[in-house]
């Protein structure tokens, strides 16, 4: 109604007037404004700016097309004239020239769309068959013996891989099946490798990777084949598909997922060698504690069994059987008092076979043992001594201070 | 934790276990009464097991095969 009335009447507008209300009426379009556009790339420009300007068009029409330099650098293809593309974008008035264009911040191979369309349609199938079910998802090891690997065998996957077990636990025995990983052989490669590991090694887990790359070259951890063969490997499977942001499904039907093949290669060792070296210093002092509280415990036993043999000793026997003998002498009974006597001797002789191992014993025989008083050394030579020093003598039963006279 | 034939030579045991028997020692040692020379010879194994799990901790080098067909083959990493 509005433009027919403006028909009626026409209206007077400058041109800029009209350019800018052109432009509120396309910007404030939502239709118009998260888009994407199916065309071939034609007039490709790309000045010192960074930005990227092309004309976007199919056998009918053409669009002006911008890419703003911040996006151009995120852009992962190669754009070249005549190729066949779908854009994403808004649309954007250029005053000054009184041009509508596209404002680009994505750009993708055309055909991919359809990609994506297949890959959610395989996605709710495998979703609804439960075969992402958390519940479905296995443990994996924490010291896993063997670790299989299902990669390229040619990649920096592997090498990354191999780096980082033999870093973090190189105690595995690592067996790796090789397979393509991209191409129309990748997906019956992948699945036969993960079949053949867990038939004829039997690993404690699977490492299933490839190195970053564009989505078309990831896809075929999107084959619902691989995806299957995830499903049905006896050991539990970690995926290390190189792509930061995007799921692939073999991600989502993995038991673990990792961003990266490295990444994968730590998730398979939670625990590493540095971890196992520090258990291993905790079980010594562990060891020496308890055997250190046994031989606590058994000293304790040694005192009380040496004042024990304390008691026994045949000094106190000697003692008692003295006066059994006093008390039967007295009752008159010689014979047991004579064999007691016997007895008595026997013991005597006994004690003293004990005392002639002590040192001290030597004392009872006369000997004396002589030691300067001012250093407590023993006076082993008369040269030793001068007139005037004070020395100790010990004999058996005590000892005496005496002073050298000459 | 016998005495029995079944104690084999700890060189012929590998990480785990070593590890396992190790704890198994420690857990008698730290709960049990047992006689003394049984203990000593118990903290002997432990000593012996420590020493072959340290030794196969330093020495550890990654072992790594490729599996073609059915067989597992060497793998030689300068190939990567």
């Amino acid at each position: 109604m509005e433009q027919l009335s403006l028909f009626k009447s026409p209206s007077r507008w400058t041109v800029a007037d009209l350019t800018r209300h052109l432009r509120q009426l396309l910007e404030s379009n939502e239709a118009l404004q998260n888009i994407w556009v199916q065309g071939e790339i034609s007039n490709l420009a790309r000045p010192a700016s960074g930005h990227l300007y092309f004309t976007l068009k199919d056998s009918a029409a053409s669009l002006r097309c911008v890419m703003w330099r911040s996006d151009a650098t995120r852009l992962r293809l190669a754009l070249q004239d005549g190729m066949a593309v779908e854009v994403h974008g808004g649309i954007r008035v250029y005053e000054p020239q009184g041009q509508y264009q596209l404002q680009v911040d994505a750009i993708r191979p055309l055909g991919e769309g359809a990609l994506y369309q297949e890959f959610l349609r395989l996605k709710a199938l495998l979703e609804a068959e439960g075969l992402f079910d958390p519940e479905r998802k296995r443990a994996v090891p924490e010291l896993p013996r063997r670790i299989g690997i299902v990669t390229s065998p040619s990649g920096a996957a592997l090498r990354d891989m191999l780096n980082t077990l033999r870093r973090r636990y190189p105690l595995a025995d690592v067996i790796l099946a090789a397979s393509p990983v991209q191409g129309d052989e990748a997906p019956p490669g992948l699945v036969a490798a993960l079949q053949n590991l867990n038939r004829v090694a039997q690993p404690d887990v699977i490492l299933l990777a490839r190195g970053g790359g564009s989505i078309e070259d990831l896809w075929a951890f999107n084959d619902e084949r691989v995806v299957r063969a995830i499903v049905a490997s006896e050991a539990p499977v970690i995926t290390g598909v190189g792509h930061e942001t995007d799921f692939t499904l073999a991600d989502f039907a993995a038991d673990l997922r990792a961003p990266t093949p490295t990444a994968a290669a730590e998730l398979a060792t939670p625990v590493t060698i540095l971890d196992l070296q520090a258990g291993l210093t905790f079980s010594t002092s562990r060891l020496e504690t308890a055997i250190y509280a046994l031989f606590d415990g058994q000293r304790g036993l040694l005192d009380s069994l040496q004042s024990n043999l304390r008691f026994c000793s045949p000094l106190r026997r000697v003692q008692t059987e003295r006066q059994r003998l006093d008390d039967l002498s007295r009752r008159g009974n010689a014979a047991q008092a004579h064999r007691l006597a016997l007895e008595l001797s026997q013991l005597k002789g006994l004690e003293r076979r004990l005392s002639a191992l002590n040192p001290m014993a030597v004392l009872s025989r006369g000997y004396a043992v002589v030691t300067d008083k001012q250093n407590d050394k023993i006076v082993s030579s008369a040269a030793l001594v001068k007139t005037g020093d004070d020395l100790n003598v010990r004999v058996a039963d005590g000892n005496f201070d005496v002073r050298v006279t000459q | 934790m016998s005495k029995n034939a079944d104690i084999k030579p700890v060189t012929e045991l590998t990480y785990e276990q070593a590890f396992a028997e190790l704890e198994g020692i420690l857990s008698a040692l730290e709960t049990e009464q047992r006689p003394l020379e049984e203990t000593m010879a118990l903290f002997e194994r432990g000593q012996a097991l420590v020493k072959r799990c340290a030794e196969l901790l330093d020495k550890a080098e990654i072992k790594v095969r490729q599996l073609s067909g059915e067989e597992l083959t060497s793998f030689v990493e300068s190939q990567v």
